[in-house]
């Protein structure tokens, strides 16, 4: 590791830092229905929102209300994008005419599982890509459906997590929130504004949002490329807010226009980070206590900053048999050294290792670099952090509401090694919370393990329907433990809505299609009710009075015992899948073997 | 009761016959066992083969999956021997260590269950079925079995009878023995009216007669459910028990589904290098069991059984384990003054003296006036007198010694003798007094009297004819020790609040002394109940103790009620816990007990997940050792083979649980300090040590296995 490489982390660790507490208090005004500055701007906007919808704004709804209206929020952008999808040949801003006769040669069909792995992809703020966007999707696609839900399924996510914490703020209370207003404010005065600004900042720094065909030009070695264009810009900007990480274009924000500069860099991976960051300060301030906000802040800057060094020293170490080879394996004033295949040369080791890390801390899953790439250990960190249900920040409001999922877990186990009926926050945690809080991880969990157990084994004739290139299994690009970790990624990455891949892995055909997209249904909604089932319970609760007698949740002893929490339930459940994958692999690596 | 120690409101005088039951904890028919009883041993393996049947089991989701895996293990085993497959011994060592890990949790339960169910029989010895001699009409009597006694039923007994049921006395009075409830050897009065009035099936009558209305049906009388509390039979699972019960089969699941996908991995992996087995399914069950959390699995419901145990060994009877959790949950205890707080009695600690009289001359008429009154405050002053003064007790007898007993409307007491009118009482009463007899009561005799009012004490004062000499200052004594556990109970985060009839000044003196959080003065049991309730709406738990008919409603609202054995019925019924020792200072262990009982299945809980960190150190390289040569640099154990892994691993998981009985039984240990204290010790203990311990265990088994050539 270098001095730069380890400032560059440290910095980005500090800018978020900073931006917790005024991004906190800005979000809190918002939810709670308080005047901030931009509501004499956008208040209007608000009110037509709701005029059109026939949205009462004033009108609470119960756990149960609220659950519904996510999933019937869900279930219409399913259906729309699934058909915005399959009817793109028929509709404006498509250029390069595909799904029509004229589609260009290398042009990716349409198919209904595609489509209908994208649309859940994309509800689930996902955003698994088994497509190529530019050879796929036409700029009405991208625009009308696909970033349409990014702001939708991040807003969904957000307003889930503030109803969880009406949960713990309010008490002997029936209700917690109304969906359809949390979801048009967070949109309104939240996603709009920053997108706006930092869309623009993107144009400046030499992203690219038009409609124009794509260009064929003269490359220098004489042969021709076409270059895709678009109204990237705009998606751009989003897909960061919003974790949800499906790129424009194939090769994500490792491509010139989708990350032009080390600076777009630097903001796309604040971007990511700054709403789950705010949401732990907004938590404190809504309980009351600022101080249980950073101590969940503080259980997740513990885990990034580990998670990051680890990467980044994996990624900089590199592959000591490329080494024994006579490649220079450590940074010089000239070249970075380290593992540097699949990363950009403009990013570098640490700052890819950090995306890396921070697009599965949160749920972002865009990406500067190959993952598949990595070094074995350097792929764990991902890899684990996404089997962690990505409580380090988070995707937008499921961060929070995951880490408070585990924070439930943790204070129902500390909570009885100091003889009270556990409790937090002042809200008794009891039969009802444990369960759904058990449900939730147990969710994840059934779907990384069960899908990828059965792609390991599952065999289909070569060219038949459900998988072409016959057996699950060769659907992966490398042998041995990395095919095993393509696998597990693929699942991981659908089952924690990432959409980040261990790219070594078709996934475009109908098995992996259905089951992925099973995958990203079930691990989305078995976490979202049983979290607004919590809600609902506690904020019926009565509130407890604290006490020295109370487990306390807002010093070091309890974020060392979420930390422990977190790693462990992971750890313990995940072990024997990741031995089997990048351990066994890191073993090899060191022998001198690789795939 | 002499006149100053009247509450100034008039109510019921506070003393209790609980005062004099502390000092006599004597032989107690539910005593504290020894932790291994031999008896107790012995029933308890018995039942643990008995507690084998799966429908048993099946009530603990996670010793279920235990025994199924036993089960599924046997059956490979066992076909394995018909098909002639070699590695058996392996393989019976697993299946047999399995089944042991049953047992042993059966064990574990059936030791707590014995430990009542000992203690129940003791019980039921008592429980013969007695005639009864029933009234009926004409006021005959019938000889009619108890078991055929329903309740309104009005029974007649004698000297020597046992009383045949619960019942209210509604004529007569007598002493009771009620060794059999209580374990306490005194007699007890029981008589009709008032708060004395309740008598318990199983007593005996040892003088005088009463009539009965029998208050309970055969079956439902405290004795039976006393029998049917020790015994566990009515044990219901308490909240935070179903709720960890629901953590740990939901661990138990997301552990199954861990191992169950092993097996198509492993193909992968057999697969992508060409060569290895597939993990047997001895090995993948041993996997399974180690890691699902059978430590807590198999002790929970005994550290259930063992909490209600300990609060038994109180000798208080918790009519659920709810109410035992709930001890551990409470905010806000409520004390009342008077033989919790401060020794059942005033006593007089002073004498002060007015207008010239001299200290030998008050101490001198205080205990001639106090040589008849037999109350405790009474005798107080007369030993006080001894004690300063050197004033021996004299036989008042010799001299013309005309007594004058106390009366609530004279408010004083006194003696006639040798001419003179000595007389003690309340300072109005002396003051009218000596006016009548021609004197006059000086400006400071009322001004010292406010004083010591001020300061939580009672001023009595004395007379002498027309002339008062001074006062007496009674003080209530505060228990020794009381303010260093109110303080630890500060410590756990529980207010502790004083409930006095005595005027707000008085309560305020002696809250300051003891050290109590917050009083409630000149309660009525109205302000009881409303107190409670106030606390509870701000969402803290109260406990209380009360005896009388009167604090029913408060015993019920209360979170935790502790009612006195000495109490009426209506008492009993309204707690959720009767103290047999009529101790009411005991509130304070049983909410250590409730802690403790939560503390342990935290505990157990932590160093249960803890654990199997190190047996995936052992049973992961070992699993996968064929295809994966590699991953035997996880083998940090450095253990011997494959095989000796898994079974040490397996060993240690079963071990271990009767390694931690004593711990389930007995609790952890607690002490009472903040939570941030106790969760640190206890993470640390349990938590880190969970982590730490299994590696050199499973280390060291693994060596003796080898040694003894098991594998």
């Amino acid at each position: 590791m270098t001095a730069l490489g380890i400032a560059q982390i440290v910095i980005f660790f500090l800018i978020v830092l900073a931006i917790t507490k005024p991004v906190g208090v800005f979000m809190t005004r918002v939810f709670e229905g308080q005047r901030t500055f931009l509501h004499a701007i956008l208040r209007p906007l608000e009110r037509l929102i709701y005029r059109l919808g026939g949205i009462r704004e004033d009108e609470e709804q119960s756990w149960t209300r609220y659950a519904a209206s996510v999933i019937s929020i869900s279930v219409f952008s399913l259906l729309a994008t699934y058909a915005l999808q399959r009817l793109q040949g028929w509709l404006p801003f498509n250029p390069q005419h595909f799904s029509t006769p004229q589609a260009p040669q290398n042009a990716t069909p349409m198919t209904p599982d595609l489509a209908f792995q994208t649309a859940v992809s994309f509800m689930t703020n996902t955003n698994w890509q088994s497509y190529v966007p530019e050879t796929t999707m036409s700029y009405f696609v991208q625009m009308a459906a696909l970033a349409v839900q990014n702001f939708i399924s991040a807003a969904v996510g957000i307003a889930v997590a503030v109803a969880l914490i009406r949960g713990f703020a309010r008490h002997s209370a029936k209700a917690i929130g109304n969906l359809w207003v949390d979801v048009t404010r967070c949109t309104v005065y939240i996603f709009l504004p920053i997108s706006v600004l930092a869309a623009l900042f993107f144009v400046w720094q030499g992203s690219i949002q038009n409609f124009k065909p794509y260009e064929t030009v003269q490359t220098l070695e004489g042969s021709t490329q076409v270059i895709a264009q678009g109204p990237l810009a705009s998606q751009l900007a989003i897909k960061m807010l919003g974790t949800n990480g499906g790129g424009f274009t194939n090769a994500n924000s490792s491509h010139p226009y989708e990350n032009p500069t080390p600076l777009s860099n630097l903001i796309q991976m604040v971007l990511i980070f700054c709403l789950g960051a705010g949401l732990t300060y907004m938590f404190g301030k809504m309980v009351g206590d600022t101080r249980q906000g950073w101590a969940l802040f503080a259980a997740m800057g513990v885990m990034f900053l580990a998670g990051a060094f680890i990467c980044y020293w994996a990624e900089q170490a590199g592959n000591p048999t490329i080494a024994s080879l006579g490649v220079e394996r450590s940074y010089t004033g000239t070249q970075p050294g380290g593992n540097m295949e699949g990363k950009e040369v403009r990013f570098g080791n640490p700052m890819t290792a950090l995306f890396a890390t921070v697009t599965t801390d949160a749920s972002c899953g865009a990406v500067i670099g190959m993952h598949d790439s990595f070094t074995p250990i350097g792929g764990l960190i991902p890899l684990f952090n996404i089997q962690t249900d990505e409580v380090i920040f988070g995707g937008v409001g499921a961060g929070l509401y995951s880490m408070l999922i585990y924070a439930v877990i943790a204070v129902f186990i500390g909570g009885l090694m100091v003889g009270r009926t556990p409790e937090y926050v002042g809200k008794k945690i009891e039969q009802k919370e444990v369960k759904m809080a058990i449900i939730a991880v147990l969710a994840t969990a059934f779907c990384i393990l069960v899908f990828t157990g059965i792609s390991s084994v599952i065999p289909f004739a070569k060219d038949s329907y459900w998988n072409g290139p016959g057996p699950a299994t060769a659907n992966t690009n490398n042998a041995g433990p990395h095919g095993f970790a393509e696998i597990l990624y693929a699942y991981t990455s659908g089952a924690g809505n990432n959409g980040s891949a261990f790219a070594g892995i078709n996934a475009n055909t109908p098995w992996y299609a259905l089951t992925m997209g099973i995958d990203m249904l079930i691990a989305r909604f078995f976490f979202i009710i049983p979290a607004l089932a919590i809600a609902g319970s506690l904020a019926a609760k009565k509130l407890v009075p604290v006490t020295s007698g109370t487990l306390p949740t807002n010093n070091s002893l309890f974020v060392i015992l979420l930390i422990g929490t977190v790693v462990i339930v992971g750890a313990l459940t995940y072990f024997p899948a990741l031995s089997l994958g990048p351990i066994v692999e890191h073993f090899q690596m060191l022998n001198g073997k690789v795939f | 009761m002499a006149s100053v120690t009247a509450p100034p409101d008039g109510r019921k005088p506070e003393t209790k016959q609980v005062t004099k039951q502390e000092t006599q904890l004597i032989s107690k028919a539910v005593r504290a066992r020894p932790l291994f009883d031999p008896e107790i041993l012995r029933r308890a393996t018995k039942e643990s083969f008995v507690k084998l049947n799966p429908r048993l089991v099946a009530k603990n989701p996670v010793m279920f999956v235990v025994e199924v895996g036993a089960a599924v293990t046997t059956v490979f085993v066992i076909k394995d021997m018909i098909t002639g497959v070699g590695g058996l011994l392996f393989g019976v060592q697993i299946a047999l260590w399995l089944w042991f890990t049953v047992l042993f949790a059966n064990f574990a339960e059936a030791m707590a269950e014995a430990r009542g169910k000992a203690q129940a029989d003791n019980l039921r010895k008592t429980k013969t079925d007695t005639l009864a001699k029933k009234i009926v009409s004409g006021g005959k009597t019938d000889l009619v079995p108890a078991s055929k006694l329903r309740k309104g039923d009005i029974v007649y007994c004698e000297p020597g009878d046992l009383i045949p049921g619960d019942g209210e006395v509604i004529e007569g009075i007598a002493s009771v023995d009620e060794s059999v409830i209580t374990g306490e050897s005194a007699p007890v009065i029981r008589e009709s009216g008032g708060d004395r009035s309740a008598v318990t099936g199983g007593t005996k009558v040892l003088s005088d007669w009463i009539k009965i209305q029998i208050t309970s049906n055969p079956g439902e009388t405290f004795l039976d459910r006393m029998i049917a509390l020790v015994e566990g039979a009515v044990r219901q699972k308490t909240p935070n028990e179903i709720a960890l019960n629901v953590l740990i089969a939901g661990l138990t699941l997301i552990f199954l589904l861990a191992v169950a996908t092993l097996p198509p991995y492993a193909r992968y992996a057999i697969q992508a290098v060409g060569s290895g087995t597939a993990p047997t399914i001895a090995v993948l069950v041993s996997l399974l069991v180690c890691l699902i959390p059978t430590t807590i699995g198999g002790l929970l419901s005994a550290i259930g059984i063992a909490g209600m145990d300990r609060v038994m060994q109180h000798n208080v009877l918790a009519m659920s384990g709810k109410a035992v959790e709930a001890a551990g949950d409470v905010n806000t205890l409520l004390l009342d003054k008077t033989g919790t707080i401060t020794l059942g009695n005033r006593q007089a600690v002073e004498f002060i003296t007015v207008d010239g009289a001299t200290d030998g001359e008050l101490a001198d008429a205080a205990q001639l006036s106090s040589l008849a009154d037999e109350t405790p405050e009474g005798r107080s002053i007369v030993v006080l007198a001894k004690q300063k003064y050197g004033l021996r007790g004299r036989e008042v007898r010799e001299h013309e010694a005309h007594f004058i007993p106390f009366s609530a409307y004279t408010r004083m007491s006194g003696v006639d003798m040798d001419g003179r009118h000595l007389r003690k009482g309340a300072t109005e009463a002396i003051a009218d007094f000596v006016k009548q007899q021609g004197g006059t009561a000086p400006e400071k005799l009322i001004e010292l009297s406010k004083q010591i009012s001020r300061n939580g004490g009672t001023p009595l004062a004395v007379a002498d004819g027309a002339r008062i000499l001074g006062l007496v200052h009674l003080k209530d004594i505060v228990k020794g020790g009381m303010k260093e556990r109110l303080a630890s109970l500060r410590a756990m985060g529980i207010r502790s609040v004083m409930i006095t009839g005595d005027n707000p000044l008085t309560a305020a003196a002696i809250a300051d002394e003891a050290g109590v959080d917050d009083f409630l003065a000149q309660a009525t049991p109205k302000d009881k109940l409303e107190y409670i309730r106030k606390e509870q709406a701000g969402g803290r738990l109260v406990a209380m103790t009360g005896d009388g008919t009167n604090d029913a409603p408060a015993l019920a609202q209360a979170d935790v009620g502790v009612a006195m054995n000495t109490g009426t019925m209506a008492a009993k019924e309204a707690g959720n816990m009767v103290d047999l020792d009529s101790n009411p200072t005991k509130l304070i262990e049983v909410v250590a007990i409730g802690k403790q009982l939560l503390i342990t299945r935290g505990a157990l809980t932590t160093f249960s997940i803890a654990n199997d960190v190190a047996k995936y150190f052992a049973i992961i390289p070992a699993m996968f050792a064929a295809m994966y040569p590699e991953l035997g640099k996880l083998n940090i154990m450095g253990l011997h083979s494959p095989q000796s892994a898994v079974l040490a691993a397996v060993i240690f998981n079963a071990l271990i649980i009767i390694a931690l009985v004593p711990l389930a039984l007995r609790g952890v240990k607690y002490k009472p300090v903040g939570a941030a204290a106790l969760l640190s010790r206890n993470l640390l203990i349990y938590g880190l040590g969970g982590i730490i311990v299994p590696f050199p265990s499973i280390w060291l088994i693994d060596k003796l296995i080898v040694a003894l050539g098991l594998a």
